[in-house]
């Protein structure tokens, strides 16, 4: 048996392709504008090797659980901790500020 | 579309708002919003760039695959240019393709060629955009390589047994776009009236061109 890790999926058998699709949301695009943000030549601060990398190593569960963007904001923000870009007192700190703008500002459009 | 509109309001100290029918937000929204607005103030890049970068990708769509495709169609020496270096022949149209090299392949009369990517998601989405849903699916990336012609029959598209599948596995370092074969009856069109053949499916491979009668 073929020992192989949970992205490697090319020959796998699968249910049939559902060829549904949705438009990008806002914070998607954003995701995908933080990667190639911080790819750029001049930063280097993730690669799409590393990206990749650490959307394998969040494990099957994971995996699975996530959508394709959760994936890539759960692999860059690793990474960014990894390096020390980013500490995980700035990041607990920066969400907990961010989800109570949020609430306020959704209390106020309602 | 409701997602293709865009609306970042600038509020002083935070960068950006999420757009209303984002809500209800998710953890991963947050990290996202609270990634951006951290990088921001440490200074490693600007509220401005993370915007202009989403401008480029909204900017990227088929119908500059569509063009370039077209063009090669109606002219045999930019065909010739495509398959050799589609960077450059997308140069000379003015579309800049960035810095990972696309390879294009000639769907013929003899072959037929689909893109995959078993191991994530690499896609020439310079040239055509971001990917579709079905493109990032575990069906998708797993079978296509295994049973190409029943994937290609759930798209609709059957292929004759003495056409052969060609699947071609992107990686992070080269992409691939498909130039599907030019339809018949389109001898005296030209490349505007083509271009509006070129379907992104049929760039990734996956259907064949639109023919006349579909317009």
């Amino acid at each position: 048996m073929t020992i192989r890790r949970h992205h490697d999926m090319g020959g796998l058998d699968a249910g049939p392709v559902e060829t549904t699709e949705h438009d990008y949301a806002m914070w998607e695009k954003r995701v995908d504008a933080i990667v190639k943000v911080l790819s750029t030549p001049d930063r280097k601060l993730l690669s799409t090797d590393e990206l990749r990398r650490g959307i394998e190593e969040l494990g099957p569960g994971v995996y699975d659980e996530l959508s394709y963007y959760e994936r890539w904001i759960s692999s860059a923000t690793n990474l960014l901790l990894e390096k020390g870009v980013i500490t995980v007192d700035e990041l607990g700190t920066k969400m907990a500020e961010v989800e109570a703008r949020w609430i306020k500002d959704r209390e106020a459009a309602e | 579309m409701s997602h293709d509109h865009t609306h970042e309001h600038d509020h002083g100290d935070h960068p950006y708002q999420p757009d209303i029918e984002d809500f209800p937000f998710t953890e991963r929204m947050v990290m996202t919003q609270a990634v951006a607005e951290l990088i921001v103030e440490k200074g490693i890049c600007t509220a401005d760039e993370l915007r202009q970068q989403i401008e480029l990708m909204d900017s990227r769509e088929p119908g500059l695959g569509a063009k370039l495709v077209a063009k090669a169609w109606a002219d045999p020496a930019y065909k010739a240019r495509v398959l050799e270096d589609v960077g450059k022949a997308a140069a000379e149209i003015g579309i800049d393709i960035g810095d990972i090299p696309i390879k294009a392949i000639e769907n013929t009369g003899d072959v037929h060629n689909v893109v995959v990517c078993t191991l994530c998601s690499c896609y020439p989405r310079m040239l055509i955009g971001l990917p579709p849903d079905w493109y990032k699916s575990r069906a998708y990336r797993s079978r296509t390589v295994k049973e190409p012609r029943k994937v290609l029959e759930e798209f609709g598209t059957h292929i004759p047994d003495d056409v052969e599948v060609r699947v071609h596995d992107s990686t992070a370092d080269l992409r691939y776009i498909v130039l599907p074969a030019r339809p018949a009856g389109t001898e005296d069109w030209d490349e505007h009236k083509l271009a509006q053949l070129i379907t992104r499916d049929s760039m990734v491979g996956v259907t064949p061109a639109k023919s006349p009668e579909d317009l």
